[in-house]
């Protein structure tokens, strides 16, 4: 790795909007589904990584819990919640493969699943700031001692939010270790191998310190 | 120690540099918050520790108290409950005088308000400022402490028309969020781990208030915090109560404020007063609004935390149980669901013999009860503490200097200092 390619650290802070938006039945999920902001659709999928939610919910994005917890529908909850956002690079595409679950839903069943009055499902949508944290990483084995001091945000904005911002589809550490010389392989085939949907921001901080630890053992790290 | 130390030793070193590097970005804007009472309530316990915090952060923020009479807060007073759903129509008179206080109170803070960046207007007491300032320079944010999810229309009609004028407005949760023609963000409200109410305390200290209350302390303790109020359904708990005590010894504190100038919540308390009967296992508690510490001690010294409403704000009550390490049995509505999760941080129950086999299935299992504790707090320390809610104002703040994008990139580095 040359002098020339340093990492450049940054971090970045979400913020919820409410877009006024809101479904009352399966159908009307639907029909907004297809025009609204494709901020929501980002958000209801990995916006819950930044804001409150336990370490294994049950179902994963915000369309399968509603639908588990409010329309009381647990088929098509298991079948939105398989969708992985992580195989879509383009949010469009993503959307597209929610419409299409819950249109072959809605044609296979014979009535169409409400919420009660309270449980409508309320369209969200975020703002990202991002910004440079002004630290820079020259080798990857000092990563070892600078990961676990990372704060989520920067996590997020490395391992997620990479994925929408690259044209690779990848996250940062990854595109910063590839190189021609390949020094760097087994590492990088670790960290691509993290499924970062199932976990939380704390736990992927910590496999991703794991990872460069495992590679790097002989880097000292500061109490 | 300075406040952004203390909150690191709790928090972790990241979460501020978090912060630091946030604000840095914002360093010498100036910020002003308006309420209108400095002690009392969850929104002066908020500005009381968000204020300094915003200044140690670089922020110069200050805050200002309208002030008003008897007729005035008679009017904020009605505006409030209808606005929570309540059918209170206000008479014209009443909102001619509401429109006067708030001219009177604009005119006198008139200087500070329009040359602030950002004015930050807690509730409808103050909304009308914006109003008597013409010349303002800076950006104007609506904060909505209340739950607005089924406002009595002709009231909430009246206040649209004023607080949409605003650059911005703040809702605790989506559901209580009113359509308005400009941004409407979302955040949460938070406790705070120094303050008298979630700040640690010595076993002893615990021990005293619970002999002080006659409380046993070899007996298991469930506990509901809450105003005497059919909406936190304080019967239904004592019949989630007996039901648990056919089969386990146990014992139960309802605590609350007193209700001398609340006719309402006197009839309910004395309801209650009446169904607890003579049972030396129940607690009633009238606590003053101001007993902090002695909630906190109560909370700590409890097995369990319940809040059982019917209907709820957000629920800060909660918030508390789970950072004391408290299981929470909750009523399956509002702020609650964000809060309770079902087999991780609690139970949502939707009846009183819903929360009589969850308040069992605890007690018999304390390992799990204990677990759950654990996880309770944790998730308290990563979403709902004061620091969360500072970085979204900050947050707000930097969203609103650069317009409604999607992505804001802020690409002056900020020095590295005190990396953590």
């Amino acid at each position: 790795m040359s002098d020339d390619d340093i990492f450049k650290v940054m971090d970045c802070a979400l913020i919820s909007i409410s877009t006024g938006e809101q479904a009352q039945n399966l159908r009307e999920l639907l029909y907004l589904l297809k025009a609204i902001h494709p901020g929501c659709i980002y958000y209801h999928f990995w916006g819950g990584l930044l804001r409150p939610r336990f370490d294994d919910p049950e179902f994963q994005n915000d369309f399968a819990i509603w639908s588990w917890r409010y329309l009381h529908d647990r088929k098509l909850a298991e079948q939105l919640s398989l969708i992985d956002p992580a195989d879509y690079t383009d949010i469009e595409e993503l959307r597209r493969e929610v419409i299409e679950v819950i249109e072959m839903h809605l044609s296979e069943s014979e009535i169409i699943p409400w919420a009660k009055t309270g449980d409508q499902f309320y369209f969200i949508r975020s703002q990202i700031v991002t910004f440079d944290t002004g630290i820079r990483v020259h080798r990857p084995e000092e990563m070892v001692e600078l990961i676990p001091r990372l704060s989520l945000g920067s996590i997020f904005y490395h391992f997620i939010d990479a994925r929408r911002r690259t044209t690779e589809g990848k996250n940062d550490f990854s595109l910063w270790l590839a190189g021609p010389g390949g020094e760097y392989d087994s590492l990088l085939r670790d960290l691509d191998e993290i499924d970062p949907y199932f976990t939380m921001l704390s736990d992927l901080r910590s496999k991703i310190g794991e990872i460069f630890s495992n590679h790097f053992p002989d880097t000292e790290v500061r109490a | 120690m300075n406040l952004l130390d203390q909150y690191a030793a709790i928090v972790g070193d990241d979460v501020i540099y978090h912060l630091r590097q946030l604000a840095a970005h914002l360093r010498g804007m100036h910020v002003v918050h308006v309420n209108s009472t400095r002690e009392g309530g969850g929104v002066a316990e908020i500005l009381n520790r968000l204020v300094p915090l915003m200044n140690e952060l670089g922020i110069n923020t200050s805050w200002e108290v309208i002030t008003g009479d008897s007729r005035f807060y008679q009017c904020t007073k009605k505006m409030h409950n209808a606005l929570q759903g309540n059918r209170e129509d206000i008479q014209e008179n009443l909102l001619h005088h509401y429109e006067k206080i708030n001219a009177v109170n604009g005119n006198a803070l008139n200087s500070k308000l329009e040359g602030a960046d950002f004015v930050f207007i807690h509730d409808p007491q103050p909304a009308l400022l914006l109003r008597s300032c013409p010349g303002r320079k800076g950006r104007w944010v609506w904060r909505c402490h209340i739950d607005v999810s089924h406002p009595y229309r002709p009231v909430w009609k009246y206040l649209r028309e004023h607080v949409k004028e605003f650059d911005a407005s703040i809702w605790s949760i989506s559901n209580f969020a009113q359509p308005l023609p400009h941004p409407l963000y979302l955040i949460p409200p938070s406790i705070d781990p120094l303050g008298d109410k979630n700040m640690e305390l010595p076993a002893d200290d615990i021990e005293a208030y619970f002999k002080e209350w006659g409380i046993s302390k070899n007996m298991p303790v469930i506990t509901q915090v809450s105003r005497f109020d059919r909406f936190k359904d304080p019967i239904g708990v004592i019949q989630a109560y007996r039901l648990v005590k056919k089969n386990v010894p146990v014992q139960l504190v309802l605590a609350g404020g007193g209700a001398t100038d609340d006719p309402e919540g006197a009839r309910v308390l004395k309801e209650v007063r009446t169904y607890a009967g003579r049972d030396p296992d129940i607690h009633l508690l009238e606590l003053p609004p101001d007993a902090h510490r002695a909630i906190n001690a109560l909370q700590r010294g409890s097995d369990i935390i319940i809040q059982k409403s019917i209907r709820e704000g957000f629920g800060l009550t909660v918030t508390e149980g789970l950072w004391k390490g408290k299981p929470v049995i909750g009523g399956d509505t509002g702020g609650i669901r964000l809060q309770v999760i079902n087999h991780h941080t609690g139970f949502l129950v939707n009846s009183p013999e819903g929360a009589a086999l969850r308040i069992r299935y605890l007690l018999k299992n304390r390992h799990i009860l204990e677990n759950m504790g654990e996880n309770a707090r944790r998730f308290v320390l990563e979403n709902f503490l004061i620091t969360r809610q500072v970085r979204e104002y900050l947050t707000l703040i930097v969203a609103l200097i650069y317009g409604s994008t999607e992505r804001i990139e802020l690409n002056i580095p900020v020095p590295e200092t005190n990396a953590p």
